[in-house]
């Protein structure tokens, strides 16, 4: 390591102003502060300083990400497999499955980071961290079967008009990784939603997929015909299709124990969102028991009040709700930013899913649209409770 | 009436160096050099009353705030107009004495002071005036103002502060006195300790006492302001220093600017840390020489949160009763930010020193990252225990927005009341420096 720093100090007046790659100065920060955390003190004010910096931070969130993701890539095998009626073990289907997820993976971050590198250039600052998590997030959230083209265009959209148009990171009104997903969803709707986007390979007519075998997910199932063939327990553990990352509910709370005691995820949204989504589901639940299912004679209708009688915690467990909640609704930039609004925020999006998924037939999955809301809702969240602590302060200043 | 309040956000750092408690007495302070900094106090243009070569007391005018011009700052020693300090476009930064041993003192007439001007103008010419801050803008109280009350904090929470139970254990006759003649100002309100017991401040006659309770920043002078007597857009309070009260008792009692206190010298990189008896503004060499290890530390007038860097040939800041040396971290750090950091402190759980909450740690200097947009929300609001949006504040200074400023409550903070967020800032912003800036904007605006 001694031997790198020297290596770094002996190119990096290259790299300054007047340097001859000084167009490449954040490119080799970035690099330089990726190895070593910059020898750089404080003059005045705080002289000592928490260790805590954004790399940390984000890479808490990867780790937290971890879980959620590796199970994922077995499950992209292993569900590759029972749809040609194979069971070759699990190191092969999570190897399969790595195969499918990495690249993914890499097209992700690939086109985003260069986006981030030519904007940190253009503006002359530091490359932020922030599209190390929306850079793995992206692929977390999208069908495993989606083209590599579209992630790449995808994700640079979601940079380019989701963050870097409103002055970069911290900056951003919605969440740059479900703009990407928003923005495949609504553009190419055939790859993103669907009975056959969820299994590796499905989508090749080529593929010889065993008979009765339905790469349709539950939450589907349920919207379609009211009942499902898994069980609450592969729904909780995540032996379900569904996008990459967000199908296991047991990985996704390991997940958000991670967030939640190191500090890095507010606690208060996710709380709040799971209470929002439970006390909506409860008034559906009501609403629903309230048909005779005996007098209804269409098939369809009978399906539809079943969903609406699906209980109401089910919810919590099914399609991308925990990974929604856990890691997408707390994106610090785009939640609310008061500690009230927190629980408002939260509240609203769990709420909105369900609505989203239960009442509205457009939409088999709510969670990305609900998000968005809230990101769109955020600001004026926080210009309600920045409103009453500045009328509390008047208030006090009259009763003097 | 009295009341304990509890304060549940904050954050207590425990650092190595903290001084025992015993008192020795610095030898030489009548010969030592002393300098007054400008720079101590925002908002104020010197106007100097002295040249190099000139003889003054204790007590003599050094300079006059130009804006103000009744504000008199005075020389704690007797002595010589040693040099006077400049920096680019003249910019004065020092106005050194050199001590002559003599001990002189300028006499100031403190009998039949009963009455508020009276009060004041014995304040203003004996050069004590400018240990009363105002809130709002964190500046020298203005003489002018009105104020609804003169607030007293008599601890102060930060890492390695010093302790003014024990500085103060004799003096409560002073204090008593100092109290008075600020009374006259205005009614004086005491904040106390809530963990010491027998607290010696407990029996100070004044408007009102109340204790306090919770980690740092609990013993700030503002935050238990706002939790007391909250400064509305209008309002004036007095803020001072307790050690300072004691000053202007000794001026009621003997009619002398007695400026003796007694700094405490701590932190990892001294030798012995430990109590000093000395005088304010004083060069801090004679205080620490032979006692630090010098070799590439920082040398701090003040506390680790808030104070000054100087160096080994500095002064000690006009509010400051510490002298704090830590480690300087100007090195690289291999992977810091993603190794496991069983030793690294922090108020997130990322860093597995959660693990040894009881621990002392030698922190450094080190930024420990590089400046980042706001991202993170929800850390500062942990930190401050008033009622104000720290992140809506400062980007409402950030955007120079006055009318916003002033609705998020500027009136009611100073810098120090944000130390622990720019400490804890995972962005990496000078927190401090930005709230300064913004109520530099508010006394411009004012003006």
């Amino acid at each position: 390591m001694k031997a790198l720093r020297k290596y770094l100090d002996k190119i990096k007046p290259n790299f300054q102003e007047g340097g001859k790659f000084s167009k490449l100065k954040s490119t080799f920060g970035a690099f330089e502060s990726f190895f070593f955390v910059p020898d750089k003190v404080t003059t005045k004010g705080a002289h000592i300083r928490d260790n805590m910096d954004m790399k940390r931070n984000m890479t808490a969130v990867i780790i937290a990400l971890l879980p959620a993701l590796f199970f994922g890539m077995w499950n992209t095998g292993s569900f590759h497999y029972q749809s040609l009626g194979e069971n070759p073990g699990f190191w092969s289907e999570f190897f399969y499955g790595l195969g499918q997820v990495f690249p993914i993976i890499v097209v992700s971050y690939v086109s985003g980071l260069f986006l981030e590198f030519l904007f940190a250039q253009i503006r002359k600052e530091e490359v932020n961290e922030g599209f190390l998590v929306t850079g793995l997030l992206i692929p977390m959230i999208v069908p495993v079967d989606v083209p590599l083209w579209m992630v790449a265009v995808a994700t640079m959209f979601a940079v380019l008009i989701g963050k870097e148009v409103f002055g970069g990171t911290g900056m951003n009104i919605v969440n740059p990784a479900l703009l990407a997903r928003a923005f495949l969803f609504f553009a190419y709707p055939s790859k993103m939603s669907g009975d056959k986007v969820w299994i590796a390979g499905m989508g090749d007519p080529e593929t010889k997929i065993v008979d009765g075998f339905s790469g349709a997910t539950p939450l589907a199932d349920l919207a379609n015909t009211g009942s499902t063939h898994y069980s609450i327990a592969d729904q909780f553990f995540g032996f379900i299709p569904g996008a990459i990352g967000e199908t296991s509910t047991l990985c996704i709370l390991i997940g958000a124990v991670i967030l939640i005691w190191t500090g890095v995820a507010s606690w208060k949204i996710m709380i709040s969102g799971v209470a929002g989504l439970l006390l909506t589901g409860l008034l559906i639940n009501a609403v629903g028991s309230s048909y005779d299912i005996s007098s209804l004679k269409d098939a369809s209708e009978i399906a539809r009040v079943n969903y609406l009688n699906t209980p109401f915690w089910q919810h919590l467990i099914l399609g991308g709700f925990a990974f929604g909640i856990v890691f997408m609704a707390t994106d610090p930039v785009t939640a609310a930013q008061t500690e009230t609004g927190k629980w408002i925020y939260g509240f609203l999006i769990g709420a909105m899913v369900l609505l989203v998924r239960v009442i509205n037939p457009a939409f088999p999955e709510g969670v990305m649209l609900a998000i968005l809301f809230g990101n769109i809702c955020a600001p004026l969240i926080d210009h309600i409770i920045i409103r009453q602590n500045i009328k509390r302060r008047l208030k006090r200043a009259k009763t003097n | 009436m009295s009341k304990v309040i509890k304060l549940k956000k904050g954050l207590d750092i425990n650092l190595k160096g903290k001084a025992e408690l015993a008192l020795t007495e610095a030898s030489g302070i009548a010969e030592a050099e002393i300098s007054i900094k400008p720079s101590d106090f925002p908002c104020m243009k010197p106007a100097l009353k002295v040249k190099e070569g000139d003889k003054v007391k204790a007590g003599s005018v050094l300079f006059t705030d130009k804006y103000r011009p009744e504000i008199c700052f005075c020389s704690p020693v007797s002595g010589t107009v040693a040099e006077i300090r400049r920096a680019e476009r003249r910019r004065i930064t020092d106005i050194v004495v050199k001590g002559d041993g003599a001990s002189e003192y300028e006499k100031f007439d403190t009998v039949n002071v009963n009455s508020k001007d009276a009060a004041k103008e014995l304040l203003l010419k004996s050069g004590v005036w400018p240990y009363l801050r105002q809130r709002p803008f964190n500046i020298i109280a203005d003489p002018q103002s009105e104020f609804k009350a003169v607030y007293v904090s008599t601890f102060d929470s930060a890492p390695l502060a010093p302790d003014y139970q024990f500085i103060l254990k004799d003096q409560v006759a002073e204090f008593q006195a100092g109290v008075d003649i600020l009374g006259k100002i205005a009614p004086v309100y005491l904040g106390l300790d809530a963990k010491v017991k027998d607290n010696i401040f407990a029996g100070v006659k004044c408007k009102e006492i109340n204790s306090f309770d919770g980690p740092h920043p609990a013993g700030n002078a503002g935050v238990q302001i706002s939790h007391i007597i909250p400064v509305n857009k209008g309002e004036n309070v007095i803020v001072v220093n307790p050690q300072d009260v004691a000053i202007i008792g000794r001026l009621v009692k003997n009619g002398i600017y007695d400026a003796k206190k007694t700094v405490v010298i701590a932190g990892s990189k001294v030798n012995k840390p430990q109590y000093i008896k000395t005088i304010a503004n004083i060069s801090v060499a004679p205080l620490i020489s032979g006692n630090i290890d010098a070799d590439n530390a920082r040398i701090i007038s003040g506390n680790v949160l808030t104070g000054t860097k100087i160096d080994e040939k500095g002064f000690l800041g006009f509010y400051d009763n510490a002298i704090t040396v830590i480690p300087e971290g100007n090195y690289y750090d291999f992977f810091g930010w993603a190794l496991p950091g069983f030793k690294k402190f922090s108020v997130s759980r990322t860093f597995f020193s959660w693990l040894t909450p009881k621990k002392q740690y030698d922190l450094d200097t080190n930024m420990h990252g590089e400046e980042r947009a706001y991202v993170v929300t929800g850390t500062y609001e942990k930190l401050l225990p008033m009622d104000i949006l720290p992140l809506q504040l400062i980007k409402a200074i950030l955007a120079e927005n006055i009318e916003l400023m002033e609705d998020l409550g500027i009136y009611e903070v100073a810098e120090e009341d944000f130390a622990l967020c720019e400490f804890a800032d995972t962005s990496k912003t000078e927190i401090q420096a930005i709230i300064r800036k913004g109520l530099d904007l508010m006394v411009a605006e004012s003006r």
